[in-house]
Parts: structure tokens; sequence; C-alpha cells
């Protein structure tokens, strides 16, 4: 009875997320009326704005993985390292942006650093890619420091760092060859999740009239019909390309099969 | 000439002082043990010496240079882990050349002195295999090639025998004796197992409570130990309590008989004396003072000796006897004549 149970759960589990997907993407092959076809998806990318905001989008997500590789590897190293009594406050703060509205973010970066303010950095474009970036990283902060805490949790990251040290590493040597090559599939399962968001973000793209993807798709949905889910599929489609080279990278990584 | 010397060292962490007024000098090449319970300040000594830890007060001096304030990166010290701490992310070779990377040693004289540390540990056809792919021992002996790749000026091995099985532990200990005597290096070693400390010591520091209870040879700390704590924790004793005869001759009463104890002891009015399990004989021996009858409570058969427990006068003491084929041990309950001398007390002060 159990068994029936558990099957009848996750067949039920997978019909609740698969049916809505399914029909998404039934709809979005019915632009050619009475039968399938990709027109929907011909159109999209026929446009040009979806390459200019998506290589926007793609551009503005690495340089928002970069900054936030910096900030929460060495971050969360020290706190496992040398203030584990700190942890419980910085994780407080990392997840202030799921609590705290992208508009309230948005609206706080507005009034801190318009043209007439002591750092005009909305005056320019790329002051204001800057300041997405910046906000980009706030938004992704909660998902890179879990997954890049995780993959410390999974390394004794004090006799490494002593281990390393009693060999001559100085901290740049300790953080570059031993401990991020450790955490690498964490740090990337926190990046493709960084990605995932800029690629879908909205308000703050579109509050500070930048071309992003987000915006765009936003547009699409509310001037066309089969365009939009077509263009839903695709990020989905990416979404799992992502996920699909993390499991693919864990894999490949011989030490990292050790931990599995 | 003294080529490491810990002068006064204190640690405290907050109010707890876990290390008071610590003194040592080892010579160069000489392996030292530091022995002691959980918690007795052993190795945050180790890791003062090693730079991770500052003291609070003292000093330490390697090779006539003050290292006190130095940090652990910039003090040529070389450290095993109980842990093993192999970079997981590089291969055997890789691990054992890293000290010498960072260093800036030239990749040909890098290779050579990897190929020569991994000959030396007997690893070379596994330079290729990451950590996980070896075993405890395996990993514990590229951590030692590891450590020793740069020509450290001491080596410092924190508990590395813990995490093995018995067999490993064994072979291993004398093999990192073996290198150790055959490269020269000063160790220091920390370790909770005394008889791993006495096979491989040169000299044994008995740590109590923070203190360097006694420093000696394993035969000295074994046989002589100068407080009672030493006597307690390296071997197994049997105390008893004594009346003195006469203080002049160092003669005693232990229950109804006679013992002279060695001279040159402190013999006072009230005190006790201790005997190893193989002070005592079964049955009567030549040469020995005192016969005392007891009865066998319990035996223990241990493979090359035989424990036995007995009841001597209300007390319940301990000796071991060799194994003998022919002679199989007493079962309890049996009365047996038991041996003992003066000669082997040790007078428990402190």
């Amino acid at each position: 009875m159990s068994r029936f149970l558990a099957w009848f759960a996750l067949i039920f589990g997978c019909l609740y997320f698969l049916l809505p997907l399914v029909g998404m993407t039934e709809f979005s092959l019915k632009m050619r009326r009475g039968e399938y076809s990709f027109d929907a998806y011909r159109r999209v990318f026929e446009d040009q704005r979806f390459w200019d905001t998506f290589s926007y989008s793609l551009a503005l997500s690495a340089a928002t993985i970069v900054v936030g590789v910096f900030l929460v590897v060495p971050t969360a190293y020290w706190v496992r390292l040398k203030l584990p009594q700190a942890r419980p406050f910085v994780e407080f703060v990392t997840l202030l942006p799921l609590v705290i509205p992208a508009i309230v973010l948005v609206f706080g970066y507005i009034r801190l650093y318009n043209t007439s303010s002591w750092l005009p950095l909305t005056g320019s474009a790329l002051g204001t890619d800057f300041l997405l970036t910046m906000g980009y990283t706030t938004l992704a902060l909660p998902y890179m420091y879990r997954s890049v805490d995780t993959g410390l949790r999974t390394i004794d990251v004090a006799t490494l760092t002593e281990a390393a040290q009693s060999l001559g590493a100085g901290w740049i040597t300790i953080l570059g060859r031993i401990i991020l090559p450790n955490v690498m599939v964490a740090v990337l399962s926190g990046a493709f999740l960084t990605l995932a968001i800029v690629l879908g973000e909205f308000t703050m793209a579109a509050l500070l009239n930048r071309p992003a993807f987000g915006p765009y798709m936003q547009l699409l949905g509310a001037n066309r019909a089969y365009e939009p889910p077509a263009l839903a599929v695709i990020a989905f489609a990416i979404t799992w390309g992502c996920m699909g080279l993390m499991q693919l990278v864990t894999r490949l990584s011989k030490h990292e099969r050790a931990k599995a | 000439m003294s080529f490491l010397t810990i002068s006064h060292l204190e640690k405290a962490f907050g109010s707890n002082l876990v290390v008071k007024d610590f003194n040592l000098q080892v010579a160069k090449g000489e392996f030292i043990s530091l022995l002691g319970p959980s918690g007795c300040g052993k190795t945050t000594v180790l890791r003062m010496v090693a730079g991770f830890e500052m003291p609070t007060a003292g000093s330490i001096t390697i090779d006539g240079q003050e290292v006190t304030g130095l940090k652990a990166n910039a003090r040529n010290i070389g450290m095993m882990f109980q842990a093993y701490a192999l970079f997981p992310n590089l291969t055997v070779a890789d691990n054992v050349a890293f000290g010498l990377k960072v260093k800036g040693v030239p990749r040909a004289k890098r290779d050579a002195r990897v190929a020569e540390m991994l000959k030396l540990i007997g690893l070379t056809e596994m330079s290729g295999r990451f950590p996980f792919q070896l075993s405890g021992g395996q990993q514990q002996r590229v951590a030692l090639a590891r450590a020793l790749a740069p020509s450290p000026r001491v080596l410092l091995l924190d508990e590395p025998l813990s995490a093995l099985d018995a067999k490993v532990r064994v072979s291993l200990r004398n093999e990192i004796r073996d290198i150790q005597q055959r490269l020269g290096i000063t160790t220091i070693f920390v370790t909770h197992d005394q008889e791993e400390a006495m096979s491989i010591s040169d000299r044994i520091v008995v740590m109590n409570a923070g203190i360097a209870d006694q420093v000696g040879t394993p035969f000295e700390i074994y046989n002589r130990p100068t407080t009672r704590f030493v006597a307690n924790f390296v071997g197994t004793l049997n105390t008893f309590a004594v009346k003195v005869d006469d203080a002049a001759t160092g003669r005693v009463r232990l229950g109804g008989a006679a013992l002279t104890l060695p001279p040159g002891l402190a013999v006072g009015t009230d005190m006790h004396i201790a005997l190893r399990p193989e002070a005592l004989r079964l049955g009567r021996e030549p040469g020995y003072e005192t016969v005392v009858m007891g009865q066998i409570e319990e035996v223990h058969f241990m493979g090359s000796i035989i424990r036995l427990r007995a009841r001597v006068a209300g007390e319940l003491v301990v000796m071991d006897t060799f194994n003998r084929a022919d002679q199989p041990p007493p079962v309890p309950g049996t009365e047996v004549e038991i041996s003992l001398s003066g000669k082997d007390a040790i007078v428990l002060n402190g």
C-alpha cells in the first residue's frame, strides 16, 4: 500500500510540473492554423531584438557571476575559517534580497546614484550597467552564498588551509589553488542559478532602462500570442542546458566523484 | 646545542590558560613526543610551533632564529595532520610538489624532488592517483612526502596515526621513524598513545593540564616517573600504601611483607609505592626479596603475554607473565604465590 502511495505521489508530482510545460510547448507550436510548426520559434529567432537583449543579459550574467564569485567565495571561506560565530548574521544578510523586493532596491539605487548625486552612475550606459550588475549580484546572493557554503561544508577548510600554510602558501594561493578548485562544482551551481535569475529579471532592467532579456520577454508577452510561450520554452531549454552542464562537470571532475 | 628552543610558552583562550610556562630544548635530528591525555595542551604547543596559534607569552626559536611572531607560511616547518589533509583536487605528485611550487622551485628540480620523495615512501607508481584512490596509510605516507619535500627545518606530526587501523599504525610509525632517522630531521610528534610514543621517541614530554610534568627518555619515563600523574598515565601500575620501618635504610612494610626501596629515594613516613605488572612474578622467584599470597580473579590472554588480576591483602593487583606453550595460565580462584622486590618499586610523589 505504501509502495502504491509512493508511486502515486511521484506520478502526481511529475504530472503537476510537466502538464503545464507540455501545454505551453504545444501551444507554442500551434501558430500555423491546423498543424504544428516552429513558426513562433522562427519569428523569435528572426527578431534582432531577441539577439540584442539576450546577448546583453548574457554579458551581464557573466559580469554578475564574476563579481559574485569574487565576493562570495572569500567571504564564505573567511566566515567558515575565522568567524564561525558570524555565520548566522552573514546568512541573514544574504537572505535579505529574498524579502526586500527588487523595486525597493532599484529605487534606492536611482535615489543614490542619479545624475545629480555625488556618484552619478545612472548618467552613462556603462555606469548603469555597473549598477545593474551590482543589483543582479545582490539578487543572486542568497543562491550563490548557499551553493558555495554547501560546497565548503564538504571539505575540511581549516585543515586544508593549515596544510597549505605549512607548505608556505599565502591567502591568494590557498583560495585560488586549493579552496576554489575544491568548491568549483558548487560555484558553477551558483553561477548557473545566477544566469537563470539574470536572464529572467525584469524590474531592475526596466526601471534602469537597459535593453535586457527580461523587459523584452515582457514586451513580447504583452503584444503577441505564440511567441511568448516559445520564448519561455527557449528560456527553459537554456536553464536545463545549464543544469545538464552542471551534472557533466560534476561527473567529469574526478576528485568531486570521491566526495559523492 | 639546542636546535629548537621553547621558552616559558603560555597560551590562554579567554580566561582559560591551556599551556603554562612550557619549556623544551630539542637537539637537531631529535625525535620528541608530546604525550598526554586529551585537553592537556600538547596539540596547542605543536600549533604554536607551527604558527597556527600565537602564544600569549614566551618564545620559540628555531636554529637561532626567533620565530614566535612569524606567520605559519614563513616558518619552513613541515606538518602532518590526523586527517591526512591531502588536497583532494591534486594528484599524489601534485600534492608532493605543492610546497616546491609555492617556493618557486624550477620544474626540473621540482620533478626530481617529487620522484625522490615518492621513492622514499614507496609510492612511485601511484604518482598520478588522486587522494580518494588511496588507502588511509597510503594517504598519510603521501602527506609525509609532501611535508618533507620542501626540506623543512622541523617536522611536526599531529597524531598522524590515530585514524589508521592497528596494523597499519605500527608499520607506518616504524616507517616514519626510519625516514626521520635517515633524513636526520628534528621532529615533534603529538600523541595520546603511550606505546606509540615510547616505541619511536628519543625523548618524551609527558604533559598534564598545560604543564610538562616530565621530560625524559622512554626508559626514564616508564621506570622512573617523577610525578604520580606520569606514573599513572604511562603504563599500568599497582599502587600500595606502605608503612616505613626504617627511613635510613629505605625499609618499608607492605601488608605482612618487608621491602627495601632503592637507595637515594626520599622515604617519608606516610607514603605510597607502585609496582609495574611485570615486576610481580607468579610463584617463588629467586632474587626476589619477598613473597605474598594472592588469589587469581581474572585471566586475560593477550598473545605473547598473559595479564592476571589477583587479590592480594584485599587489593586487586595486575601482573603480566610471558606466555609459554608448555605452561597454561592459572585458572580464576587459584591461590598463588607472588614474588616482588623493593628494587622495582616506584615511590610516588606529587
